[in-house]
């Protein structure tokens, strides 16, 4: 049935010149790989603001950071010191926004959701194509006004946005009332309406252009969680922008919703941005949880296990998600009772987590494996994400959290499911659809080596900052006590490995473009079984134009 | 030859006493907490090592679980995959397994969060803490006021603080000024902040509580150790938020009431006075056991 449109269509209607193709596009494709080029190079730029700050953080004492002061913005002497801790904070702050904002959110849902969920679902394209063109060209402003606020003056004297990627007031409002935060409130205006507009997009497709026959019930799994991506998006980016406008008239406009001195309350905000906030790391983790289901199933040859158990674990997660947001908040005096019921919310996330973890094993079991490059990916996915799950468990308690909160021990934490979560998600997708996307196959010697150096690579970044949290190291130190010397250095070398990767990463990709090896249709065999691997490598410009019927 | 087991018990002394002052802050290539000197900290790091009986071995049951599935379902040791994709039996298992695993970890959880939060009695003492950009700020609720500022120790001040032992006065969290709490007492701490939030760690006791502008938070340590104690701020709070340590010394009643009596007129004199008192003791233990070592 598919085969018919598989085949290549000369009357595809390619626009002509490279404007027309890529500026103007309206083709979900095009735009995908827009989203994916923009993700590497942001990933790129905010992966080295992290090489900086382990670089640093390699010895006691400041090492790099009054140099860097020097030279980029002038500082001379002791103020090149004060400068450098400033820049060190910036620095924090710029990692968590890049990597958020402009790296996992688009190379996962500008990405490869805007590539595959439409194929997945056979529709010939996204409901509002031109909508999604303006989706993807909002983000390079955002990005660049970010970039911008790094170079212009945020506390007086000193430059860009030192008050992390939650902007807390009063910090973010009186102690730093340069234009540096409002270039960064901009950017996050900016992004978050991309996103809205890309969830609205999203959430329209997938209600009213699956193919016939195809029931929500039989959707693909990563079109489920795209779903419910999209929800919790649109439901949780607006209180970011409120709070945020509330921050920026607090600044500009003489409002006081977050300064007690004009009967504002400062932890206001952090509920606001918490609420958002939470909802937020679902929305990097739930389409990796997606593609790491097709790509089980895949390479096991079976069916996913527990289908309807695992898409609504899924909703379930999407769901608590949005009453847990205090569970980041539990030393800024919540009552006893508030904390009590963030303690018991938060736990209930394990249970749906854990369905996820044992489903994907039992669709292994019985199954049939090839350890092909996308594979591994995901197996190291399933085991580093329990690794995080697991002391998530052990933060959820806030009388635990009392030891934890503020040190290294969440800095772990947050990496195992977002650093080694998301982005094993993100490279495990690359390497299943690369062949799709590109019509070239990748070296697999490349890519067995790219995941082997990061796999070391990352784990020995984050494991040692485990230890660093309990004897007690907080995060966002530009220099610690003597003591913490050693893990630090491990750290830090790790991250130097882990840098290394993502250059085998980019070479593998040049390596696979050069040499224009042509891949098949479906190079993984009968275990791929959605409606992408049906059509040509790369698809047609336009699929799907007979619809595909779901049995 | 006497003279030399003389110097090396008087050796190894120091250092066992030096080490037990030092066992309040980080040491190197340390894995696990600071040690307690507060019952509530005792229990977090209970609580702790509880939770790991049940992290570690899900996350090794996972572990495991991958390697059974790599060894025994790869392609060439079974060709051909079962069709498998529904089994409730399994499904009710690792749904209501994690909920009782969760249960087990509840009960103490919130038995420890109500510690946190019941006082043993009424705080004999109230001490608030202010924090600022970049230092902290004490005042002692008594009858004759004792206010002063708790500021990271500069290199260039040890000599006139008397800290130029870098082992108990550790670069980054030794301060010119501790808060000085008597030992065993239980002591109400207000914490709140004067420009941007801070946040007021203690490791060794459990505390942390965030410094917020406009709001008075209260929690609360009874610590039963002597000792010198350091901890650091722990919310972003600017460009200096790695240099304002948080110093506490616990010492005997009678040393805090003499210091509280001089600190009323002039805090750096009271613990200069403090100090030595504290100096004379250890002295005097050091003798006891060297006496102690040679009779026998």
């Amino acid at each position: 049935m598919a085969g018919a449109t598989a085949a290549h269509d000369a009357h595809d209607h390619k626009p002509v010149g490279f404007i027309r193709r890529w500026v103007y596009s309206t083709n979900h494709k095009d735009i995908g790989t827009l989203y994916l080029i923009f993700a590497i190079i942001a990933g790129v730029i905010g992966g080295a603001l992290s090489i900086f700050m382990r670089w640093e953080l390699q010895e006691p004492g400041i090492q790099i950071f009054h140099g860097l002061a020097a030279m980029v913005y002038g500082f001379e002497g002791d103020a090149a010191i004060d400068g450098g801790k400033q820049m060190y904070n910036v620095f924090t702050t710029a990692h968590g926004l890049i990597m958020i904002f402009f790296m996992v959110m688009p190379a996962l849902i500008g990405g490869f959701a805007n590539w595959m969920v439409p194929i997945m679902i056979g529709a010939p394209d996204m409901a509002f194509p031109r909508m999604n063109n303006i989706s993807f060209w909002l983000l390079p402003p955002a990005f660049i006004l970010l970039l911008l606020s790094m170079f212009v003056e945020g506390p007086t004297g000193a430059y860009g946005v030192g008050g992390g990627w939650t902007i807390y007031p009063p910090l973010s409002t009186t102690g730093q009332p340069g234009p540096a935060m409002d270039f960064a409130i901009l950017s996050l205006h900016i992004a978050g309406a991309s996103s809205i507009l890309g969830a609205i997009n999203f959430i329209t497709t997938i209600f009213n252009m699956r193919a016939p026959g195809m029931t929500l019930h039989k959707m693909p799994l990563f079109a489920w969680s795209v779903l419910i991506t999209a929800f919790l998006l649109l439901l949780s980016l607006p209180v970011l922008a409120g709070g945020i406008t509330m921050l920026l008239t607090d600044r500009n406009f003489g409002t006081s919703f977050f300064s007690p001195e004009g009967g504002g309350d400062p932890i206001l905000f952090q509920h606001l941005f918490w609420f958002f906030g939470h909802p937020e790391v679902y929305i990097l983790i739930l389409p990796a949880f997606g593609i790491v289901s097709h790509i089980v199933a895949t390479f096991s040859r079976k069916p996913v296990f527990g289908y309807l158990g695992m898409a609504y674990a899924m909703v379930a997660i999407g769901a608590v998600g949005f009453i847990v947001w205090a569970h980041h908040m539990y030393t800024v005096g919540l009552s006893l009772d508030a904390q009590r019921y963030f303690v018991f919310a938060t736990m209930v996330i394990a249970v749906p987590t854990g369905v996820k973890i044992f489903s994907w094993i039992a669709t292994m079991w019985g199954g049939s494996l090839t350890f092909r490059t996308p594979m591994l990916w995901a197996l190291g996915f399933i085991f580093l994400f329990t690794v995080g799950g697991v002391t998530g468990v052990q933060l959820a308690n806030a009388g635990l959290d009392r030891a934890m909160h503020d040190t290294y021990y969440v800095v772990a934490h947050f990496h195992y499911v977002l650093s080694l979560g998301a982005v094993f998600g993100i490279f495990a997708a690359w390497y299943y659809w690369f062949p799709k996307m590109t019509g070239y196959m990748y070296n697999s010697w490349i890519a067995k080596t790219h995941f082997w150096v990061m796999f070391i690579g990352v784990n020995l970044v984050f494991f040692p900052q485990h230890f660093l949290g309990l004897a007690g190291m907080p995060r966002r130190y530009i220099d610690y006590p003597d003591a913490y010397a050693g893990w630090n250095a491990v750290s830090s070398y790790g991250s130097y490995l882990s840098a290394i990767g993502v250059v085998i990463f980019l070479f593998g990709v040049w390596e696979a473009f050069a040499k224009k090896r042509q891949a098949e249709d479906n190079p993984w065999g009968e275990g791929a079984t959605t409606l992408e691997w049906k059509l040509s490598s790369p698809p047609p410009f336009h699929q799907w134009e007979q619809l595909p019927r779901i049995k | 030859m006497k003279f030399l087991i003389q110097a090396v018990w008087a050796l190894l002394a120091t250092w066992l006493l030096a080490t037990q002052a030092h066992a309040a802050q980080p040491v190197d290539w340390q894995l696990g907490f600071q040690p307690a000197v507060t019952d509530i900290m005792r229990e977090i790091d209970w609580f702790n090592t509880y939770t790991l009986w049940f992290i570690i071995p899900i996350s090794l049951l996972v572990l495991l679980l991958l390697v059974i599935v790599i060894l025994r379902f790869r392609r060439g040791a079974n060709p051909n995959p079962s069709k498998t994709s529904h089994n409730t039996t399994i499904e009710v298992i690792w749904t209501v397994g994690p909920v009782i695993i969760l249960l087990c970890l509840a009960i103490p959880s919130f038995q420890l969060l109500n510690a946190q939060y019941s006082p043993p009695e009424e705080p004999q003492l109230t001490i608030k803490a202010t924090g600022y950009q970049w230092y902290w700020g004490y005042e002692y609720q008594v009858e004759e006021e004792v206010s002063f500022d708790s500021i990271l120790l500069a290199d260039d001040d040890r000599a006139d603080y008397g800290k130029e032992d870098r082992g108990e006065y550790p670069r980054l969290l030794a301060v010119d000024n501790e808060m000085v709490v008597p030992v065993g007492m239980t002591v109400r701490l207000l914490v709140t902040a004067g420009d941007v939030i801070h946040s007021y760690a203690m490791p060794a006791f459990g505390v942390k509580m965030d410094a917020v502008p406009g709001r008075m938070n209260e929690t609360w340590f009874k610590a039963d150790r002597e000792g010198l104690y350091y901890g650091q701020c722990s919310e972003l709070c600017g460009k200096d938020h790695a240099y304002m340590p948080i110093g506490v010394r616990v010492v005997s009643v009678e040393q805090y009431g003499a210091w509280l009596a001089a600190a009323a007129d002039d805090v750096e004199a009271a613990n200069a006075q403090l100090m030595a008192s504290i100096e004379a003791e250890k002295t005097v233990e050091l003798a006891a056991n060297e006496a102690q070592k040679i009779e026998e």
